[in-house]
């Protein structure tokens, strides 16, 4: 969740009308994730299969073809649904408890 | 100059709407559809509006469509009456919650159960706490008139407005409607300036977007001072309006109030027949008025108040129920009452429902029993 103050209902455009495109973006939902896809890099061959197959576009690449490389997962928005994981052919994302993560 | 015209209640309503030349008009184009929208389709298809008319399927779809077409930025009516409106019910919310300056006719008819086509208030009571402003009609003039400043009204407020007339009595029933010039009623009604219309590119909103314990209540909560508003802007329209018309536009209207003993409330229709028994019983001397409310949502508590204050009986009449709880107009006048610190001996009295006539025998009858006081607790009109 964003830490933002939250406004009064006199500074708020009428009608819960957005008027800021793209604010979606401000509203971090990696926060609703139990599981978390860890990354095993030595395993990944940057195949380009996982990146379009998450359904929250969280995992971002590099470069061109052929050259593309997938980098982390942005765990500002990754759900933890287990899309990715489940496409890997190379079993190179492995679900774990977000649990064993939180500090 | 005027044209004098015969219409009834729902063509005098098409004929503002005809002048209005809205954008869009919605509507489900059979029952409990209302000739309304029927004559309002004949302007269409005969080319002498430039609306698009849409045809849906329902008429949960058509305020769906009007709520769409009046987002993306274009002037939007509908009409319509009873089941209609109840299936609307849940969209009604959406067009005042997203403030969309949406203005509908509604001819007020029963809700089923048992089956009933007929005149009663049912339907717009049910909705009054919708967040819609609602202005009530005593005949076809009323109802023409109100739907041109309700155009203004909800245009400069943002929310949206219902314009009610009773169903058959009004909507049904021909009389001689004052059309004014149209030229002259287009300039009052003027061009929209849409709040921020989605195909607006250069300036991109989102429209209903999901707020939850967050954001949810400050949004409701700044529905509360459009109401306010529209109060005041209402008057302010009036009276443009009435330089057009000659008429006066109050929350209400006082008929032979000011030294009345005994006073009836009572909107719609049934206010017209109570002006002409007001008219035989004061040739009799008896000291008796109406207040006719036609500002029900933002309801005028503190006028209301002032007007009836020194009435040492009334009786409110209502065309609908709240079972179990006072009848919609009853409870608001009750609360002006109190308000106004008011000692009158206040009386509800139901009338009228599924159609059922009330007569002018009816009327005196109270009327002599509100001066002989005589009433006691809640009472039926005309039920066996
Ligand atoms: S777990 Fe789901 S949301 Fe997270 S990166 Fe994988 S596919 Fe995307
Ligand atoms: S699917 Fe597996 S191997 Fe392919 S890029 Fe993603 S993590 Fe790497």
């Amino acid at each position: 969740m964003s830490k933002e103050k939250l406004k009064g209902y006199k500074e708020i455009p009428i009608g819960g009308l957005i008027t800021e495109p793209g604010s979606a973006k401000k509203f971090k939902t990696g926060d609703w994730r139990s599981f978390r896809p860890v990354w095993l890099q030595d395993k990944c061959t940057h195949c380009m299969i996982c990146p379009p197959s998450c359904p929250d576009d969280c995992i971002p690449t590099e470069g061109n073809l052929p050259n593309i490389k997938r980098k982390e997962t942005d765990f500002d928005y990754c759900k933890g649904c287990g899309i990715c994981a489940q496409v890997c052919p190379f079993k190179a994302i492995e679900m774990k408890e977000e649990s064993g993560f939180i500090k | 100059m005027a044209k004098i015209k015969a219409l009834t209640g729902a063509e005098a309503s098409a004929e503002a709407m005809r002048q209005i030349n809205p954008d869009v008009c919605a509507a489900f184009p059979i029952t409990p559809q209302t000739p309304v929208m029927q004559k309002f389709a004949e302007f269409v298809a005969d080319g002498i509006v430039k609306s698009e008319f849409i045809c849906v399927e329902s008429e949960h779809s058509a305020m769906s469509a009007c709520v769409g077409s009046s987002a993306a930025g274009a002037r939007t009516m509908t009409a319509t009456s009873s089941a209609g409106l109840a299936l609307m019910w849940e969209i009604l919310g959406i067009a005042s919650g997203l403030r969309l300056p949406i203005v509908m006719t509604i001819v007020n008819r029963a809700l089923s159960a048992p089956i009933n086509i007929h005149c009663d208030h049912s339907d717009s009571m049910g909705a009054r706490d919708q967040g819609w402003v609602q202005i009530y009609s005593e005949n076809a003039q009323e109802s023409y008139e109100n739907t041109l400043l309700a155009v203004r009204l909800a245009e400069k407020v943002l929310l949206p407005v219902m314009v009610c007339q009773d169903g058959f009595i009004t909507s049904h029933g021909v009389e001689n409607v004052a059309v004014y010039d149209d030229n002259k009623v287009k300039s009052f009604v003027g061009e929209l300036k849409p709040y921020k219309p989605l195909l607006n590119v250069d300036d991109p909103v989102t429209y209903g977007p999901l707020q939850l314990t967050d954001y949810y209540f400050e949004t409701k909560r700044q529905q509360e001072p459009a109401m306010e508003e529209a109060k005041k802007a209402y008057q302010a329209i009036g009276k443009e309006l009435k330089k057009i018309t000659g008429n006066d536009y109050g929350y209400f209207e006082e008929y032979q109030l000011k030294d009345a003993k005994a006073a009836i409330v009572v909107l719609n229709s049934t206010a017209g027949t109570t002006k002409a028994v007001i008219d035989k019983l004061r040739q009799k001397g008896k000291k008796v008025g109406l207040l006719k409310i036609k500002l029900f949502r933002p309801f005028p508590y503190e006028e209301v108040g002032r007007a009836l204050k020194n009435i040492s009986s009334i009786a409110v009449l209502d065309r609908s129920e709240s079972f179990g709880a006072n009848a919609p107009v009853f409870g608001e006048i009750k609360n002006a009452l109190y308000d106004a610190k008011s000692k009158a001996k206040l009386h509800s009295c139901i009338f009228g429902l599924g159609g059922r006539n009330i007569y002018e025998k009816d009327i005196e009858d109270l009327f002599s029993k509100l001066l002989t006081n005589k009433l006691k607790g809640k009472e039926y009109i005309g039920v066996r």
